[in-house]
């Protein structure tokens, strides 16, 4: 393969990936734009679609109406959460809240352990979205493709939610400034619900393009999509939504950059080098590239 | 130091260590090893309320010192002769070396030491959320390249044939020195720099406080403590692989932390010691249990599931824990048991 | 219209409002002026619902507000225009003035407001398409009370208006309070400039350290001596 094509394939992959990690970040960034916390059960949320997803298909369920459950689940789920676990803490320190976030966790993933089971399971991709799809030298795989077309229609709804309609952009004002929502007369509760719904179904969609990839599932996947979600917040600038899509897109060509040109002792610590490059852009860059101002800054 | 807390600590100290005597003495082997058990925990929980709770920047990835400072200690004191048969590809010096328990644990606490004074000042700028991620990022990293790097870990394999070095006596020293270090700083100027940029950051700043020094030298001191308890530990369960040092024990150290008060050394203790008790506990109820006639089955992961929900619990309702930022210190039980003299010399 | 009876407010410890009490008839424009941290903000924080008190009572048209959430406040037609303006600074003109209805909808009433705002307000309808964060300090401030204006309210309250604004464009936006009093706006105006908000009250309290001193009619309080001297600069 030429330079251009290996170039361009490479491209694929990051934007592959990236689509990936946008979608896991889009949820986290909704939540902290307004409520300032980072909701580690985001990677759970998004595991137990996955799962309602896999039960979907064994009940006898066609791809797409699994998928759809498992999203509806994830959305559900994220409600369930932050009324159960969040709302009660609304005003308390923000590590009451990460701390809580952090055992919704831990009570996630071991609820599966128990009531399904700690080993993963396969995650079967229907016969039309195993395939590849050649063009020239280039091998794209058709699963790859549809989760870069999946994100690209996603973001354009999304943008259409949070321009033009009343809660979407109740959403970006009280990301804004929370006491000037407030007194407009905006129910805070309904935009954080909304918030939480919107960013843990679009995560369900992360999910399953994720498991579709890998090709299979456990109950500690989430973990990943959270960190990694996190970490592309911060690149874009945590609190900015379109911060975070660019971080994730950033995140993306990073680890596909570094995993073709490390030679291959390295390339399984290419996590640790990300890791790196994280820590030197925060002490250039705080508050990322497109982000707002950090509420501390030392 | 004045006189009247050097005698409280004396006097908390020969009580501490008379229950260990008798633990020694008269315990068996299953009640020894519970005290043990406990006393990592204190070291770690108090290490942690070191970093996380008088700073008020949690450290969700602290455990990633535990494990540096597991590995460190059990290579520097694996016998050679072992390390020549089942661990060929160790550098030169490790290959050849093996140290006495007490210069091995000092490393391992140093290793994670130079870590967190690497990584410190990049993460520790950020606020609250951010080091918590950070941290956590830290400890998937740290966990990635030890489950890699072979040659010195043996990878996702178990580490076995760690010597049994450790016992309660090391255990209580390390302890002590953990809770006095911390006791120290917590009443010191730079502990008051760090109470004060927990509460209002900004107004501290304002008030010339570094907060990043502040947040660095617990970080540091923590970090060593923390591989510390992972070296015990280390050579306390014998047999270890990255895979003892993730999420589970992260949580149940800072459970300890949120149930004992998060601000308080002898806070820390008591959480240790409570969610020890109550994991032991669950744990023997976990292959299940009878109530009258109605049998419950086997449960596993229970103890996790229910100290998730005690932990939430506790979030609700009382999120500064049991003690809050206030200690339980010999001062606290001398006063008690002179006042209940007191009162028994004006009755008589 | 709105009474407030021997309200108690409290921020942690500090002893924020102390039994105060004080009222806004239908149609008036009442001011409250007072020294910086006498406790005018928390006045209003506490009516639209932003602070709880630990005691008494807020009543609004006789019925119980005090402890009800903002949103709540809003809806039965309380509008506050905060001290500091709190616009959403990365949103348009028109989205800003559109959250402002947010409980209103976006019928008959949101068309009415916001020609009402345009108006009142010419260079917002310039601006519409701009982002709030860019407008100057005199717009972000017609903006704000623009925004307040589109909850559709029968109660508005101000705080500071006229902070760190050139004295042309406070003249211009207290012109703009009196054209919404005579459309029959009541209004609670807290000011930091008494003389301003004086000359154009009905009537007005002084508040200091949580507590009404003073109160009177706008020219009463404008002429008094010992007002004159404290907040006017030592001129009648």
């Amino acid at each position: 393969m030429s330079t251009l094509e290996t170039l361009l394939q490479q491209l694929f992959n990051a934007l592959s990936v990236g689509s990936l990690y946008a979608e896991a970040a889009i949820g986290l960034a909704m939540v902290f734009s307004i409520l300032n916390l980072v909701n580690f059960a985001h990677g759970d949320i998004l595991v137990l679609g996955v799962y309602t997803m896999i039960f979907g298909l064994a009940a006898g369920l066609a791809f797409w109406s699994a998928a759809l459950l498992g999203i509806l689940a994830s959305a559900l789920i994220g409600l369930f959460v932050e009324r159960i676990a969040y709302r009660p803490l609304r005003g308390a320190p923000d590590v009451s809240l990460l701390l809580t976030s952090f055992a919704v966790t831990i009570l996630i993933e071991n609820g599966l352990i128990l009531f399904v089971s700690a080993s993963p399971r396969a995650f079967p991709l229907p016969p039309y979205l195993s395939g590849f799809v050649s063009l020239g030298n280039l091998r794209l795989p058709v699963i790859d493709l549809s989760v870069i077309l999946g994100a690209f229609l996603l973001l354009l709804v999304l943008t259409v939610l949070v321009t033009r309609t009343s809660i979407g952009i109740a959403m970006r004002a009280a990301a804004s400034d929370l006491t000037g929502a407030l007194l407009c007369g905006i129910d805070i509760n309904k935009v954080i619900a909304f918030a939480f719904g919107l960013g843990s179904a679009i995560a369900g969609v992360a999910g399953i393009g994720w498991a579709g990839r890998i090709g299979k599932i456990d109950p500690f996947m989430g973990l990943e999509p959270v960190l990694k979600g996190f970490v592309a917040c911060i690149f874009g600038g945590f609190g900015s939504i379109p911060g975070a899509v660019l971080g994730a897109y950033i995140l993306g060509g990073m680890e596909v950059l570094l995993t073709a040109f490390l030679p291959s002792e390295y390339s399984q610590y290419r996590n640790a080098f990300v890791f790196i490059i994280l820590i030197i852009v925060l002490l250039v860059r705080p508050s990322g590239l497109l982000g707002k101002t950090d509420k501390e800054k030392l | 130091m004045n006189r009247r807390s050097l005698l409280s600590a004396l006097f908390l100290l020969t009580i501490a260590a008379l229950i260990l005597l008798v633990v020694h003495l008269f315990a068996g082997a299953y009640w020894t090893r519970i005290a043990i058990v406990i006393g990592i925990y204190s070291l770690l929980a108090v290490s942690l309320g070191l970093s996380s709770g008088f700073t008020g920047v949690f450290s969700l990835g602290h455990t990633a010192f535990m494990a540096l400072g597991a590995y460190t200690g059990a290579l520097l004191t694996l016998p050679v002769q072992v390390k020549q048969s089942t661990m060929q590809q160790l550098p030169g010096f490790l290959a050849t070396t093996q140290l006495h328990f007490l210069p091995a644990t000092l490393l391992a606490g140093v290793l994670p030491a130079l870590v967190a004074l690497a990584v410190g000042p990049a993460i520790l700028r950020l606020s609250g959320h951010f080091v918590s991620v950070a941290t956590l990022g830290l400890l998937l990293i740290t966990r990635e390249i030890l489950l890699n790097a072979e040659s010195l870990t043996r990878g996702a394999r178990t580490f076995t044939g760690v010597l049994p070095l450790t016992n309660l006596w090391w255990v209580f020293l390390w302890g002590a020195i953990a809770v006095y270090v911390s006791w120290r700083i917590k009443r010191s100027a730079i502990g008051r720099e760090m109470f004060a940029s927990r509460e209002d950051p900004l107004a501290a700043q304002a008030l010339g406080v570094s907060i990043l020094r502040a947040r660095l030298l617990a970080f540091v001191i923590s970090a060593f403590f923390t591989g510390i308890a992972g070296c015990l530990y280390a050579h306390f369960i014998l047999a270890f692989s990255a895979r003892t040092f993730y999420l589970p024990v992260t949580f149940e150290v800072i459970s300890m932390l949120v149930v004992g008060g998060m601000g308080s050394v002898s806070g820390a203790v008591l959480g240790a010691v409570i969610l020890s008790g109550f994991k032991e506990a669950v744990r023997v109820l976990e292959p299940g249990f009878a109530i009258g006639p109605i049998r419950v089955p086997p449960i596993y992961g229970l103890a996790q599931i229910a100290m998730a929900f005690l932990f939430i619990l506790f979030m609700m309702l009382r999120p500064k824990g049991l003690l809050g930022d206030r200690e339980i210190g010999g001062l606290f039980w001398w006063d008690w048991f002179r006042r209940r003299s007191a009162s028994l010399v004006e009755r008589s | 219209m709105l009474s407030v009876e021997s309200l108690n407010v409290y921020y942690g410890r500090i002893h924020a409002l102390q039994n105060l009490s004080l009222s806004v008839s239908q149609g008036e424009l009442v001011a409250v002026i007072g020294s910086n941290g006498a406790g005018k903000t928390t006045l209003l924080r506490s009516i639209s619902g932003l602070l709880r008190p630990r005691s008494g009572d807020v009543l609004y048209q006789g019925r119980s507000i005090a402890g009800l959430p903002p949103h709540r406040v809003v809806e039965l037609g309380i509008s506050h225009c905060p001290e500091g303006r709190h616009l959403f600074a990365p949103l348009t003109v028109l989205e800003n003035l559109m959250m402002g209805a947010f409980s209103r909808g976006t019928g008959e009433a949101y068309t009415r407001n916001l020609e009402l705002v345009f108006t009142l307000f010419p260079v917002l309808k310039e601006r519409k398409k701009q982002r709030a964060g860019t407008l100057s300090g005199g717009e972000q401030q017609m903006l704000a009370i623009g925004r307040a204006l589109m909850a559709d309210p029968a109660l508005l309250m101000l705080d500071e208006p006229s902070l760190g604004l050139a004295p042309l464009v406070v003249a211009r936006i207290f012109e703009s309070l009196v054209t919404l009093r005579r459309a029959g706006k009541t209004i609670l105006l807290v000011e930091q400039n008494a003389r301003m908000a004086l000359s154009v009250a009905d009537r007005g309290y002084v508040i200091e350290r949580g507590q009404v001193v003073l109160s009177g009619s706008g020219r009463e309080l404008g002429t008094n001596p010992e007002i004159t001297k404290a907040y006017l600069g030592g001129e009648g």
